[in-house]
């Protein structure tokens, strides 16, 4: 079967397999990114405002650093968010009439409402640089000419609205890292009948350990456990 | 009419050698030249299509099912023989052509026996170069089992699904040949005549059954696979849609058919349950190999299978058959279970059945053992029934399964029309009055991958290619004829529905052609039969119309073509005056209840010729002769 | 047992379709689905309506020929069971059901029930084989097969090519059958050669097809009737991406 010669580069754009393969390899970039956010964010607990103050002022002192991670970031983010889009155009064409009766068997509510959670948390993550990297959104609380990060977060999350919306994002980043998880390993050709039920359960784990550590701040902030 | 069986001389191990070599070839730059028609992708129209395609010539493939990967040999379940002898328990090509010859009551054809056994081995080897998953043990080797009618382990499987497995590797062959664009696919087509030109098969004529389109193709030879006509009994093991009207029509164009009075009752199918039931499903008759068949001893006993104890069970096979048991060929073990239930003796609602019970094997080998053999299989009856069979012994009972008979070819496979060939169980050639079980996957595929593409290409080679149009003025008629038949049953409108009739004639059918049979139930039947025919034209309800999907109109034309046959099976089985094999006349038996065979008088193949409809068919025979086992009393005491 | 069916009807692939109420009585426990269909279809014949179309052939789980949603579940409720072995002793009168056919662009209906499904059968035409002609095969037992490896290819092996799959998957893929064809010829030796070749000619196809992509939903696996696993469609996913990335295009080894 060999005879017939395949044109490789757009071999490769047009077969989702590889689209998801992109899903999966920036979606490990972006958990790594979680973990190392969650880390540093954990450092508001230390007693002390000037730790994780330290901690941002660290991660900027290098611009070159920044920017490599800011751009790898945002590139992982994009090519996330592409491939999704074009993954949910497949899925709109691909049953132009649907079911008048349709019941979910196997699959679970993370996995359903990946489409809804990534664009919610996508909106979150703008509307998240703006308020604690850009400031647009509450004015940033300053120590001395250096943006005070300890302060910041304490005077945004003692708005109940911003609070919330972060709390809902969490939840649904939750969720999303859940699925998300386990099926990356699944789209790169990773399976085992007796593994897999095990990253299954350590996704769900790993995914709520992740959401709690992020909602523990605006919940610390609001009854006063920060402050 | 005489029949030249063409089946070559000499020694019986070298005659496929030598016939081979006779053979004329047709040079490979002109095989793409020729047109050939494979109708049927089962077993047999796969594998041929596949392997005339990769041998250069134009092929075109139709089945009626949606895909050919759905022909009816997928349900076969428990395996295909080969004498391989990996077993190293004195198995080989000449005891599997013995064993054949034998569990087939001596009415099969020696010389293709023979054949078969021997290319049984290349099978295998095709099979599992393909990728056909058979079993295997933990060394990697393959694995064999035994079956019924056999003393040696010969019978590859894959799980339960052999057939499905097997048909799999000849449907990926062929759909690697419709890739390279040798095979030309129509699925949902139906063959509906032949076309006959100078006496020559030159085409058919075909209704593609999701427009209702009626057209015709040409070639230079045709291969009916179509299988068996086990569907004119209403319920058997056959698919809803198996039917018997490509070979039929080509009776109608001249072809014979012979023996079709040999039918197989198959031993071990799940017990009829009511008047709406559709179809009846096989268990494999690997169960045998574990499972014990037993009734209560006593007439009337209708305690629950666990309270009646073992003093007071009948296992009649292996009481009855000390030597084989429970492994008993199918017609035997078929028959016995009949006469068990006419004693009164059978279990079930209906005492329509007897236990096939596992319990002891259990209690050897382990319930792993017994789930990793036939997981499936209890599965399936546990589905069905509702019963678990790994606690309540199974209840079986025979049902029709398989047709030995078939459209008549010589050893080449040719029918009497030239150009007409009949591959599978839709031929008659090699299972004599009885097939043995795992022998029908054998000799699909036999005829398909390595008898066909030999003896077509000696027929080709005699024959220039012409590029024959369809304009012929013969196709032209053929179609007129298909539509004019189809006008005919739309406009019936009458009060009875198809299923209706179908079922009545599958009654008259059982009761009186089936498991045994008397001169004066077949001369009922023959009387019957007719006159439901008759009723049928007058009175049957054919909804729709031809340009459409019209499944009705489908079943309407294959149940219209049983009647027609049912009555030629009866009329052969009131012209055979003894008991061979899967036809059991109750005037022709021994002492003790097994078939006597007449050989003085009916050691032939009973071939018949149409004579057009006003006229009975005109019966031809065929000579059997037994150069190398010679007939005896089967005995699998 | 009385049932009330809600049946999906559409004269031919161009017509509108249209869910119509059916009141059937009479049912015994002991039919399968597809018989009390055939009874209802008796009795619409009789009455001079037009019977309701759908497909089937061996009514033994096998062929796959069978198939449509009852309330929304592929096959009906019963798992590992296809709609022609479901029994209707698993219903109970007075219920209410729903039958749809598959629903994919890739699988357009026929009429009422009955679905094309040729897409499936371009998918194995791709690539879904052994390239080897009658004739030129070793002796079977000259390559061992580890037992185990034999398992893995029968249990993709058995996949009946009914659709179910595709017809049930959020997305309309079809993931599970060519994960199961390219993973039964893939574990095998005689299936290396072209493993390469054809992971990505079958995934190349199904996309053509518009079978779309798995996101890993595994409804496809809760209602496959011969319980091939989501485990097929990670075989085919590391066969394609070795293919794709790893040996760019050359046999594998």
């Amino acid at each position: 079967m060999s005879a017939i010669a395949i044109n490789r580069t757009t071999f490769f754009c047009r077969t989702p397999v590889a689209k998801k393969v992109v899903m999966a390899v920036t979606g490990v970039i972006l958990f790594g990114y979680l973990i190392g956010h969650l880390a540093g964010n954990l450092l508001i607990y230390s007693g002390n405002p000037a730790a994780i103050n330290r901690y941002a002022e660290l991660l900027h002192a290098s611009p070159p650093m920044l920017w490599t991670a800011r751009i790898v970031l945002l590139v992982a983010v994009i090519l996330h968010i592409i491939a999704a889009a074009q993954l949910w155009l497949l899925k709109r064409r691909a049953r132009p009439v649907g079911y008048c009766r349709k019941e979910e068997t196997g699959s679970n509510y993370a996995s359903r409402t990946m489409i809804w959670s990534g664009p919610i948390i996508a909106l979150f993550v703008i509307f998240h640089v703006l308020h604690l990297t850009a400031g647009k959104i509450v004015p940033l609380a300053m120590a001395g000419h250096e943006p005070d990060v300890y302060h910041s977060v304490i005077d945004g999350f003692r708005v109940p609205m911003i609070s919330a919306f972060y709390i809902l994002a969490m939840v649904l980043l939750c969720l999303h890292l859940y699925h998300g998880l386990w099926s990356m390993f699944q789209s790169v050709g990773v399976s085992h009948p007796r593994y897999t039920p095990l990253l299954k359960r350590f996704a769900a784990t790993f995914a709520f350990i992740l959401a709690i550590g992020f909602i523990s701040i605006p919940v610390s902030v609001m009854i006063g456990i920060i402050r | 009419m005489e029949l030249d069986a063409k089946i070559p001389s000499g020694p019986i191990e070298d005659r496929w050698d030598n016939h081979k070599f006779n053979l004329k070839l047709v040079n490979p730059a002109n095989k793409r030249k020729y047109n050939i028609i494979v109708v049927g992708t089962g077993l047999a129209g796969g594998s041929a299509a596949a392997s005339l395609a990769e041998l250069g010539y134009n092929v075109k493939s139709f089945c009626y099912q949606d895909s050919p990967r759905r022909a009816h040999s997928i349900a076969a379940q428990g395996g295909i023989n080969a004498a391989k002898n990996y077993k190293n328990d004195g198995d080989s090509v000449y005891r599997l052509f013995y064993d054949t010859v034998k569990g087939g009551d001596f009415r099969s054809r020696e010389s293709n026996v023979y054949r078969l056994a021997q290319v049984s081995v290349n099978i295998i080897d095709q099979c599992v170069a393909q990728g056909v998953p058979f079993a295997r043990e933990y060394g990697g080797l393959l694995d064999n089992r035994s079956f019924g009618g056999a003393q040696v382990s010969r019978t590859f499987y894959a799980r339960g699904q052999t057939g499905q497995q097997l048909l799999l590797g000849a449907y990926q062959a062929l759909q690697r040949q419709v890739s390279a664009g040798q095979v030309k696919m129509y699925p949902r087509h139906e063959m509906l005549d032949l076309v006959v030109i100078d006496g020559r098969a030159r085409g058919i004529t075909v209704r593609d059954l999701f427009t209702g389109e009626v057209a015709s193709h040409a070639a230079d030879a045709v291969v009916l696979a179509t299988g068996g006509y086990g569907n004119a009994y209403y319920l058997s093991t056959n698919a809803r849609g198996c039917n018997a009207t490509a070979v039929w029509r080509a009776y109608k164009k001249g072809a014979l058919f012979a023996n079709p009075c040999y039918t197989q009752i198959h031993p071990t199918c799940i017990p009829v349950s009511g008047e709406y039931q559709s179809k009846l499903t096989l268990m494999s008759e690997s169960l045998r190999n574990d499972g014990r068949i037993w009734v209560p001893a006593k007439i009337g006993d209708k305690r629950r299978p666990a309270q009646i104890p073992e003093a007071e069970r009948d296992y009649y096979l292996e009481r009855k058959y000390p030597a084989f048991g429970n492994l008993v060929p199918r017609d035997v073990a078929s028959r016995n279970a009949k006469s068990v239930c006419d004693e009164g003796r059978g279990v079930g609602p209906s005492g329509l059945g007897v236990y096939l019970d596992f319990a002891e094997a259990m209690q050897r080998l382990g319930h792993h053992v017994i789930a990793e053999r036939y997981g499936n299989l209890f599965e399936m009856y546990e589905r069905i029934t509702g019963e678990d069979p790994y606690s309540v012994p199974m209840r079986i009972y025979p049902a029709t399964h398989y047709t030995m008979g078939g459209l008549w070819v010589d050893y080449n496979l040719m029918s009497t029309i030239p150009g007409l060939y009949v591959a599978g169980e839709a031929n008659f050639s090699d299972h004599g009055a009885n097939r043995l079980g795992a022998s029908a996957l054998m000799q699909g595929l036999a005829d398909g991958y390595f008898v066909l593409p030999y003896t077509i290409g000696d027929f080709l080679a005699s024959h220039r290619p012409d590029q024959l149009g369809v304009d012929h003025p013969a196709f032209k008629e053929a179609e007129q004829g298909v539509n004019a038949r189809t006008r005919q049953l739309l406009g019936i409108q009458g009060k009875r529905t198809i299923d209706s009739f179908h079922r009545e004639l599958g009654k008259i059918l059982w009761e009186h052609c089936g498991m045994s049979r008397t001169e004066q139930g077949l001369k009922d039947a023959l009387g019957m039969i007719p006159e439901l025919r008759e009723e049928f034209w007058k009175d049957v309800r054919v909804p729709g119309e031809n340009e459409e999907f019209n499944q009705n109109l489908e079943r309407a034309g294959r149940v219209a073509d049983f009647f027609e046959l049912g009555e030629l099976i009866c009329r052969d089985a009131l012209e055979r005056s003894e008991s061979c094999g899967g036809h059991f006349r109750e005037e022709y038996q021994t002492p003790e209840g097994e078939a006597l065979r007449n050989d003085d008088e009916y050691s032939y193949v009973a071939a018949w010729q149409y004579q057009g409809d006003s006229a009975p068919p005109a019966l031809v025979k065929e000579h059997l002769d037994f150069e190398y086992v010679h007939p005896s009393q089967r005995s699998y005491k | 047992m009385k049932l009330t069916l809600h049946i999906w009807r559409q004269a031919n692939s161009t017509a509108p379709g249209r869910m119509v109420k059916y009141e059937v009585d009479d049912v015994s426990e002991h039919m399968s689905f597809l018989e009390m269909l055939d009874v209802l279809n008796e009795k619409l014949t009789l009455k001079g309506e037009d019977p309701i179309a759908f497909d089937s052939d061996c009514r033994e789980g096998i062929c796959g020929t069978c198939g449509f949603m009852v309330n929304g579940v592929a096959h009906g409720p019963l798992p590992k069971t296809t709609v022609c072995q479901l029994h209707m002793r698993h219903f109970k009168d007075g219920d209410v059901l729903y039958l749809e056919p598959w629903r994919t662009r890739a699988f357009p209906v026929i009429k009422d029930l009955a679905v094309d499904r040729s897409a499936l059968d371009r998918i194995v035409a791709a690539g879904g084989f052994v390239s080897i002609d009658t004739g030129a095969a070793p002796d079977a037992n000259a390559i061992p097969v580890p037992k185990e490896r034999a398992e893995i290819s029968m249990d993709a092996a058995a996949c009946i090519g009914c659709g179910a799959c595709a017809a049930m998957c959020p997305n309309g893929s079809a993931s599970l059958f060519t994960g199961a064809k390219i993973t039964h010829l893939g574990v095998l030796p005689q299936g290396q050669p072209e493993r390469n070749e054809r992971a990505l000619r079958m995934v190349a196809q199904a996309t053509e097809e518009g079978l779309s992509y798995c996101s890993n939903h595994g409804e496809c696996e809760a209602v496959c009737p011969k319980g091939i696993t989501l485990e097929v469609i990670a075989r085919m996913n590391r066969h394609y991406i070795k293919a794709e990335w790893v040996d760019r295009g050359q046999p594998a080894e």
